[in-house]
C-alpha cells in the first residue's frame, strides 16, 4: 500500500474519433484517491464517452489511461501499446465500478441475485458469503425489504439504488456514475443522490457525470466542465459555479438555472 | 354440408377402425419431429453464436450453412441425404435416420436465425453492465443474455415445431411411412376421402397439445416481467 498516493485515475491526452467526428480531444484529467469529481457540460460534449472509455466500454483512439499509477492504455490509432496479461488487465478494470443512466439491472434475477451474481461467478466468492455481503449492501441503500423481488417491481429510484449496490459488491476502489439520475422521475432523484452522498461521505472515490448541479456543488471536490470534447474548465465547485470564466460555461449555467 | 355429416354417420365404424392404424403411423411423425427439432436446437445455438462471432471464417461458415438450408427445399435436402450421399460413399440404411438428418439440419438453420434474433434483441446495456462487473463475453452470454432470450425464443420455436410436424409428410417420398402417407394409402384402398377426418384431427391434437405446453413454458419464463 506504499503507492496509495498515486492518483486513482489519470488520463493523458485521451482522444476518441467516430470516423471523422472528434468526440474527445486531448482530455487530461486526474482523480485523486478519495476525491469526488463531477463532470458537467451540455449533451454531446463527450462526458459519457469519456467516462465509458475508462473501463473499456468505449475504445479510445489515442492517449494514456493510468489506474492507480499503473498504465492500462497507451493507444495510438486505436491500438493499445500496453500488453498487460489478461488477468492483470481484468484486475485493473475491476477497480472501477459503474452505474448507468438506465440502471441495466438483470431483469431475470431478483435483487439479491443481481448483487451476488458477479461476486459469485467472477470473484468466485462462496455463495453464502456473497449473500451476506449483498444483504449488507442492499440494507445500506435502504432496500432490505426488496431482496427477493424482481427489478420490474421496483421504481426507477429503487432500481438505481440496487444498481449501486450491485457495483459496490465487487468492492471497487472508484465508482463511475454515468448520469445516474437522468432517467428518473424528478421525485425519485433525491433518494439516489442521498445514497451517493453517503457513499462520498464514507470516503469512496467517485467520478460522476451529472446534470444535478446542486449535487456537484455540495459533494464534489472538483468540477470539470466539458465542451465539444474538450475540458474547458476545471475548478472547485465555488470557482465553477460562482465565478465561471469560460464563456460557454457561463452560457451553460445560465441555461440550466 | 348435410351430406358430409351423413357420410360420417354411415361410415362411423370404418372411421373408428382407421384410428388405431393412423395412430401407429403417427408415432413416426412424432418421433421424427421431436428428434429433429431437439437435435436442431442444440446445433442451432452453436450456429447462432458462430454467426455472431468476431472470427470471420467461423461467421462466414455458419452463414453459408444457414443460407444453404434455408435457401433450398426441404424435399431436395431429404433426397440429397437419402439418394445423394451414397454416391459420396456414405450410405444411410435407415430411412428414419436419413430423414432425421435432413430435418435436423434444416431446422437447425431456421432455429439459428431465431436464436440470433432473440439474442440481438436483448438491450445492449445488459452486456455492458455484465462487462462492467468483470464478466467475460462467454460468461455474460451464459448468465445474462441467453437466459433472457429464452422467453422470446419460445413462440418462434413453437412455429418451427409446428412446421416440422406438418413437413414430416414429405418423408413418404423416400417411402418412410408416417401419418400423411398412411392417410393417402387408406384413401386409395377405401376409395373414400373420409379418412382425412381422423387424420386431420390427429394433426390438430398434436399441435394443440404442443401449443398448450409452450404457452405454459412461456408463462413460466415470464415470472420476472
Amino acid at each position: 500500500m506504499e503507492n496509495t498516493k498515486a492518483p486513482m485515475i489519470q488520463t493523458v491526452n485521451v482522444c476518441k474519433n467516430f470516423g471523422s467526428l472528434e468526440v474527445l480531444k486531448n482530455v487530461s484529467l486526474t482523480v485523486e484517491q478519495g476525491e469526488v469529481v463531477c463532470i458537467i457540460g451540455p449533451s454531446g460534449s463527450g462526458k459519457s464517452t469519456y467516462l465509458r472509455s475508462l473501463n473499456h466500454l468505449e475504445k479510445i483512439t489515442s492517449g494514456k489511461i493510468y489506474i492507480e499509477g499503473t498504465l492500462l492504455d497507451d493507444r495510438e490509432h486505436g491500438v493499445n501499446k500496453v500488453k498487460l496479461p489478461k488477468e492483470e488487465k481484468n484486475q485493473l478494470l475491476l477497480k472501477m465500478g459503474m452505474v448507468f443512466q438506465r440502471f441495466h439491472l438483470f431483469p431475470h434475477k431478483t435483487v439479491l441475485d443481481n448483487v451476488t451474481i458477479a461476486p459469485i461467478n467472477v470473484k468466485k466468492i462462496p455463495k453464502s458469503q456473497a449473500e451476506q455481503i449483498a444483504r449488507d449492501l442492499i440494507k445500506r441503500v435502504g432496500l432490505s425489504e426488496k431482496v427477493d423481488v424482481y427489478p420490474s417491481k421496483l421504481s426507477g429510484g429503487q432500481q438505481q439504488r440496487v444498481a449501486i449496490a450491485r457495483a459496490l459488491a465487487m468492492q471497487p476502489e472508484i465508482m463511475l456514475f454515468d448520469e445516474p439520475t437522468s432517467a428518473l422521475d424528478p421525485e425519485l432523484v433525491g433518494e439516489v443522490l442521498a445514497v451517493m452522498k453517503q457513499l462520498a461521505k464514507d470516503g469512496m472515490t467517485m467520478f460522476v457525470v451529472t446534470h444535478e448541479m446542486s449535487f456537484a456543488r455540495e459533494v464534489a471536490d472538483k468540477v470539470v466542465f466539458m465542451y465539444e470534447g474538450e475540458v474547458a474548465e476545471i475548478g472547485t465547485p465555488t470557482e465553477i459555479f460562482d465565478n465561471p470564466k469560460h464563456e460557454k460555461l457561463k452560457q451553460f449555467l445560465n441555461k440550466i438555472d | 354440408m348435410s351430406e358430409f355429416w351423413q357420410a360420417i354417420s354411415v361410415n362411423f365404424d370404418k372411421i373408428v377402425n382407421w384410428i388405431p392404424v393412423l395412430l401407429k403411423s403417427t408415432g413416426t411423425t412424432l418421433l421424427l419431429t421431436l428428434c429433429s427439432v431437439s437435435a436442431g436446437l442444440v446445433v442451432s445455438v452453436f450456429l447462432a453464436l458462430g454467426k455472431m462471432s468476431k472470427l470471420k471464417i467461423l461467421s462466414k461458415l455458419c452463414s453459408a450453412y444457414i443460407f444453404f438450408f434455408r435457401g433450398t427445399p426441404l424435399l431436395m435436402q431429404l433426397f440429397v441425404v437419402y439418394y445423394g450421399l451414397p454416391y459420396m460413399g456414405i450410405t444411410i440404411d435407415s430411412k428414419f435416420f436419413a430423414a432425421f438428418l435432413a430435418y435436423a439440419m434444416n431446422s437447425s438453420a431456421y432455429l439459428a436465425e431465431i436464436i440470433r434474433a432473440a439474442i440481438q434483441s436483448i438491450d445492449k446495456g445488459q452486456l455492458e453492465a455484465a462487462k462492467s462487473l468483470g464478466m467475460s463475453y462467454p460468461m455474460a452470454m451464459r448468465l445474462i443474455i441467453i437466459p433472457q432470450s429464452i422467453r422470446r425464443l419460445i413462440p418462434p420455436i413453437g412455429n418451427e415445431f409446428i412446421m416440422i410436424v406438418k413437413d414430416t409428410a414429405l418423408v413418404s417420398s423416400i417411402a418412410l411411412v408416417e401419418l400423411s402417407g398412411k392417410t393417402k394409402d387408406i384413401m386409395i384402398a377405401s376409395s373414400s376421402p373420409l379418412v382425412f377426418v381422423p387424420a386431420l384431427a390427429i394433426y390438430l391434437l398434436i399441435t394443440g397439445v404442443f401449443t398448450f405446453i409452450l404457452n405454459r413454458l412461456e408463462k413460466r419464463f415470464s415470472v420476472y416481467e
